[in-house]
């Protein structure tokens, strides 16, 4: 293997390494010393990370089922500093008594998820997608249930394991009527034969739908809330802000590369999934009083956003997903960082608990307000332009009565977020939850969220670089 | 070309001070915040002055031009491919110009305040938001280009809000700086409305493309007509509207008076050195686009400048607020500067005008910053701003008084200080130009003569007062900036400003021209020598001119009651004609709609809820249903 073969598959070979070294550190560390797993995960992680940024070649291996390219190579430099912000946060409930044994699973579980993932972002063919897949789904689903010993954890990870059990069945069955009806599964022969034949289409359909479960779309989105409040909170952060950016980043690759001739049916099928998405996911949201469910559902609702981008099928249209999933992973992470140190420390979750945070703890107020405020799209913080940019992508591509839909959408979740902010600065409690320290870990966690939500709005080169990387259709 | 990119630090060393002093400031004490942001200050106005000998001087080849240069930009925002937001560093003349006022004045007033502020309560508070508003002024300053400076601008409002209600504990502090945010906000909307307009009509915000010559604003000079004006003329005079804001310019300068109501040492720096002048900085950074595309644009600002200058003059010969006094002062000031850039050609000697209303923006800057921290010294010592209360303190404060009485004699345009020189150029530029306004500025020349000594000798001559405390002179960290600007009031005339900033980068011959120099200088002495009658000692002859005035005296001791006029039209006709029926428009349809639309989605999330049962079976049978219906859409209905 030169290393010019190891650069294209530095993510992968570095996660699987890594992975490998805990489960044998692991294995040598007395239960008294287990905690000596996270410093060297976090170690070897930002090894990965600084690799990951080391400049990316472009080609393709093993004869064409696995490819990357410096834009990929971006989306899974974005993923890593991610779940890199996600393991900052996690220390506090991973050094739990009883989480704190069996430690090393959770992160050999989520570098095994990650590098399924990264498999499905590089692949070239859809053998390639779907073995990625499967490596990214069933260690998805040990996670969910990673503390089984509660009833609604265990719960999670069978409801996760059964749906995307059903869902791959659909996708697979859509996979072999694309082998049927082209004849390969590259993905560069399957898009060039590829037509608006009613069995591709059909076969175009279950792939999307298998998918959709992926970003949790409505119809789709059913397991989201169950599982994302049965799973502990740093899980449902990875899996709302890690696993669904990483799936919009496959979907839109492959819509651009492989469906590009069924342009116009994809384009009508997002529009009515995206539409139904956002008011479904806002709907929901709405009634929400515990904040695990409450995060579940408006992040249903940002996957709708997530689409107009996509249906542009413009560069811009690229551009406005990477740079919104982007923006979405530190605003999302600054709220789930603070539902988690909430939760880690005093094990309240809902709504109502959150009365009077103000007085209490100003700092996680203010960081909650301002993921609140960035997911809300209220400028200037980040989430603003990531909105701002998706919109205008739709919009130049002739979508206007969706944007209009997305702008309503956009108001009716302002005001639930700013439920959250109103608990936390107008209402008064009674017993409002008293000040507390997280540890250095979960305050440099919060405080890398805070960071970004506040910087990538104002520094304009992010979007630039990621312009300069992204292709479009046209 | 010679590298300048340091010029960045120059609103960023201001901009790292807020941010520390804002966030850590209560960490230390008090007077460290202020050390601090002091020695900061004096680090960006030892890079101004840099600059300044290098532009001007070291990096200047003989008998060429000053051309602008951009020591820094970058792209924040694209809007298309051919409009971009840029953020910058634009160096030349006026900007370099402005560097050397707004760091001199802020450096001495950030001096002044240690003594001035010592004990108050929000101290490091204080010095934070003057920082704030030195980075706010000098990204306004360099700005490269009309949305930069549009921000920036937006920027040294709210930092002139924080400041003006710096007391927030005072109801009229509080009011005087919601007043001034107001007023100013609302000029701004014209601001905002003329950079739309000039970058639809000419695709740029960039001010060398804007203001060069052979550029798109100038060359097509396009727009469709309006009420007999030309696109351009209109955007321009809406952009003025921001300009005539921000530098109270008749009618939009009743928030200024009000405005002192902020600590003095902010008068002196944002309310009479720097944010004021802002507006004539910003005809003067479009003077070329004012000048060839749009003259009569020009004509406004000048007579808007005239108008407001003799408006102004007039109420500060009656009012009894030292202050008050000296923003009126500033307000007539302003209108002279305004005025010669609106009487002013463009090139050569015909540029004079520019040339005379820069000029008197920075000799202005130093002695009306001098007249305003002497007040202060004043006011420390007697704990009153009233003019009535004062009396005879030439004998306790002697540093105080001798500086004011310079600072007075300059505004007068006394031979040989520096408001004599500027003054001077202004009113030869208006006496070749238009000859009404050279009439109404030779009169306001003399009231202004008037006004000032009128101040001065109520202050340290007049009636023997007896104190409560014996007045005593300020500390030293007060007086020494006092003398500093008392030299700058003194010898800046005789910077030779007709080489360094003109209008077209040239430098062009100007000198003293006795015709309008010997007569303006009689009428000041005039006005002195009525003062000193008049006020010198106690007499009646004040109370009988202002009985013998009437009504006229009357009108101007109440400021033309412009206030009650604003109030009128505002509470009485838009309140109760517009804003009622609005409110009741509001309340009913619009919320009613809203509280339905609101009744509608939570019935809506209700109807709903069955789907989250929490049933896996019917999980997978929506799943499977949603499938299958996107396929008998698209494949059979589509």
């Amino acid at each position: 293997m030169t290393i010019n073969d190891f650069l294209l598959m530095r993510h992968e070979i570095m996660l699987v390494l890594i992975a490998l070294i805990l489960l044998i550190v692991d294995l040598n560390l007395k239960p008294t010393q287990k905690p000596w797993i996270i410093p060297v995960a976090m170690v070897l992680f930002i090894i990965h990370i600084i690799v990951g940024f080391l400049p990316a070649p472009e080609g393709t291996l093993f004869g064409g089922m696995f490819r990357s390219t410096p834009l990929i190579n971006m989306m899974k430099n974005v993923l890593n500093i991610g779940v890199f912000i996600i393991m900052l946060q996690s220390y506090t409930w991973i050094m739990k008594p009883e989480n704190r044994e069996k430690m090393s699973e959770y992160f050999v579980l989520m570098f095994s998820t990650l590098a399924g993932m990264y498999f499905m972002i590089s692949s070239g063919d859809f053998l390639m997608f779907y073995l990625g897949l499967e490596t990214a789904t069933i260690p998805m689903a040990a996670l969910a249930a990673y503390t089984h010993h509660q009833t609604k954890s265990a719960e999670a990870g069978v409801k996760l394991i059964l749906s995307s059990a059903l869902s791959s069945g659909i996708l697979l069955f859509g996979l072999s009527l694309i082998y049927g009806s082209t004849g390969s599964i590259y993905f560069t022969d399957v898009a060039a034969s590829f037509g608006a034949a009613p069995m591709q289409v059909l076969a175009f359909l279950f792939f999307f739908s298998g998918m959709a479960f992926k970003i949790s779309l409505v119809p789709f989105h059913l397991w989201t809330a169950d599982v994302y409040e049965g799973s502990p909170v740093n899980v449902t952060s990875y899996f709302s802000v890690i696993s669904k950016g990483a799936a919009s980043f496959i979907l839109i690759l492959i819509l651009y590369k492989v469906f590009f001739q069924l342009i116009e049916v994809w384009q009508n099928v997002l529009y009515i999934i995206s539409v139904l998405t956002m008011v479904v996911g806002n709907l929901f949201a709405l009634r929400q009083k515990n904040m695990k469910r409450f995060l579940a559902f408006s992040s249903i609702a940002q996957a709708g956003f997530i689409l107009l981008g996509m249906m542009a099928g413009s560069q811009m249209g690229m551009t406005s997903v990477i740079y919104f999933v982007l923006v979405y992973i530190f605003s999302n992470l600054g709220a789930f960082g603070v539902v988690s140190a909430i939760e880690a420390v005093t094990g309240k979750v809902e709504m109502s608990d959150y009365n009077g945070l103000y007085r209490t703890n100003p700092r996680l107020s203010l960081l909650m307000m301002l993921a609140m405020f960035s997911l809300a799209g209220i400028p200037p913080v980040a989430g603003f332009f990531g909105k701002f940019f998706l919109f205008t992508s739709a919009a130049s591509a002739g979508y206007y009565w969706l944007v209009f839909i997305a702008v309503l959408n956009a108001t009716v979740s302002l005001y639930y977020y700013l439920m959250v902010v109103k608990a936390m600065f107008i209402n008064k409690s009674d017993e409002p939850i008293a000040f507390f320290r997280s540890d250095n870990m979960t305050r440099a966690g919060l405080l890398l969220s805070a960071v970004g939500i506040v910087v990538i709005g104002f520094w304009s080169q992010v979007y630039e670089m990621i312009n300069n990387l992204s292709v479009g259709l046209f | 070309m010679t590298d300048y990119t340091y010029t960045l630090l120059i609103p960023l060393i201001p901009l790292a001070l807020f941010l520390f002093t804002g966030l850590t400031g209560h960490k230390f004490k008090p007077v460290v915040s202020g050390l601090i942001g002091t020695t900061g200050l004096f680090v960006v106005t030892i890079l101004s002055y840099m600059t300044a000998i290098r532009y001007f001087w070291t990096d200047h080849v003989e008998g060429m031009g000053y051309t602008s240069l951009k020591a820094f930009e970058t792209t924040w925002i694209h809007f298309s491919d051919k409009l971009t937001v840029n953020l910058g560093v634009l160096i030349d003349p006026i900007s370099v110009m402005m560097l050397i006022v707004v760091s001199t004045v802020s450096f001495m007033v950030h001096i002044y305040s240690l003594g001035y502020m010592k004990g108050e309560v929000g101290f490091a508070r204080f010095f934070s938001f003057l920082s704030l508003f030195t980075f706010s002024m000098m990204g306004l300053v360099l700005a490269t280009n009309i949305f930069q400076m549009y921000i920036f601008w937006e920027l040294v409002g709210v930092s002139s809000f924080l400041l003006i209600g710096f007391y927030y504990t005072k109801p009229s502090a509080v009011s005087a700086s919601k007043k001034a945010f107001i007023v100013t906000r609302f000029a701004d909307l014209g601001f905002l409305i003329g950079i739309l307009m000039l970058s639809f009509m000419t695709d740029t915000f960039d001010f060398q493309t804007l203001v060069s010559p052979t550029g798109p604003a100038i060359t097509q000079v396009g727009g469709a007509a309006f009420l007999g004006l030309s696109g351009i003329t209109w955007a321009l005079i809406l952009v003025f509207m921001g300009g005539a804001g921000k530098s109270a310019m008749f009618p939009l300068h009743i928030w200024l008076p009000d405005a002192m109501e902020g600590p003095t040492p902010v008068s002196a720096l944002i309310h009479a050195a720097t944010m004021v002048v802002a507006g004539v900085y910003l005809v003067a950074r479009l003077f070329p686009v004012y000048s060839l595309a749009a003259p009569d644009a020009l004509h406004v600002v000048a007579w808007v400048g005239g108008f407001s200058s003799l408006f102004a003059a007039i109420i500060a010969c009656t009012q009894t607020d030292i202050k008050r006094v000296l923003a009126y002062s500033t307000m007539s000031q302003i209108g002279y500067m305004m005025l010669a850039l609106g009487v002013s050609g463009y090139g050569g000697h015909d540029g004079l005008g520019f040339m005379a209303g820069n000029f008197h923006l920075f000799t202005h800057a130093m002695f009306k910053a001098l007249l305003f921290l002497g007040a202060g010294a004043i006011i420390h010592a007697v704990h009153s701003n009233d003019m009535k209360d004062m009396g005879g303190l030439r004998k306790y404060m002697p540093i105080t008084h001798i500086t004011f009485l310079i600072a007075c004699l300059t505004i007068a345009g006394i031979p040989f200080l520096s408001g004599f020189f500027s003054k001077d150029e202004i009113l030869t530029a208006a006496f070749h130009h238009n000859m009404p306004l050279f009439i109404i500025e030779f009169a306001v020349a003399g009231l202004t003569a008037f006004y000032m000594f009128r101040l001065y000798f109520s202050i340290f001559w007049g009636k023997e007062t007896h104190y409560h405390h014996t007045p005593h002179e300020a500390p030293a960290t007060m007086t020494i900036p006092l003398l500093i600007l008392a030299f700058g009031s003194i010898f800046a005339g005789y910077l030779p400003f007709h080489e360094l900033v003109t209008s077209d980068g040239m430098p062009f011959e100007a000198h003293i021209e006795y015709a309008v120099a010997i007569p303006s200088v009689l009428i000041g002495l005039l006005g002195i020598a009525i003062a000193t009658i008049m006020y010198r000692k106690q007499t009646e002859i004040p109370q009988r001119l202002a009985t013998g005035f009437g009504y006229f005296y009357n009108w101007a001791y109440h400021k033309f009651y412009m206030d009650e006029v604003y109030l009128f039209v505002t509470k009485k006709i838009i309140f109760n004609y517009i804003s009622r029926p609005v409110a009741w428009f509001d309340r009913h349809i619009v919320d009613g709609f809203m509280n339905l639309i609101a009744r509608v989605i939570e019935r809506s999330a209700y109807l709903i809820k069955g789907f989250q049962s929490g049933r896996i079976q019917q999980y997978g049978f929506v799943f499977v249903s949603g499938t299958i219906a996107l396929v008998i859409i698209f494949i059979y209905l589509w």
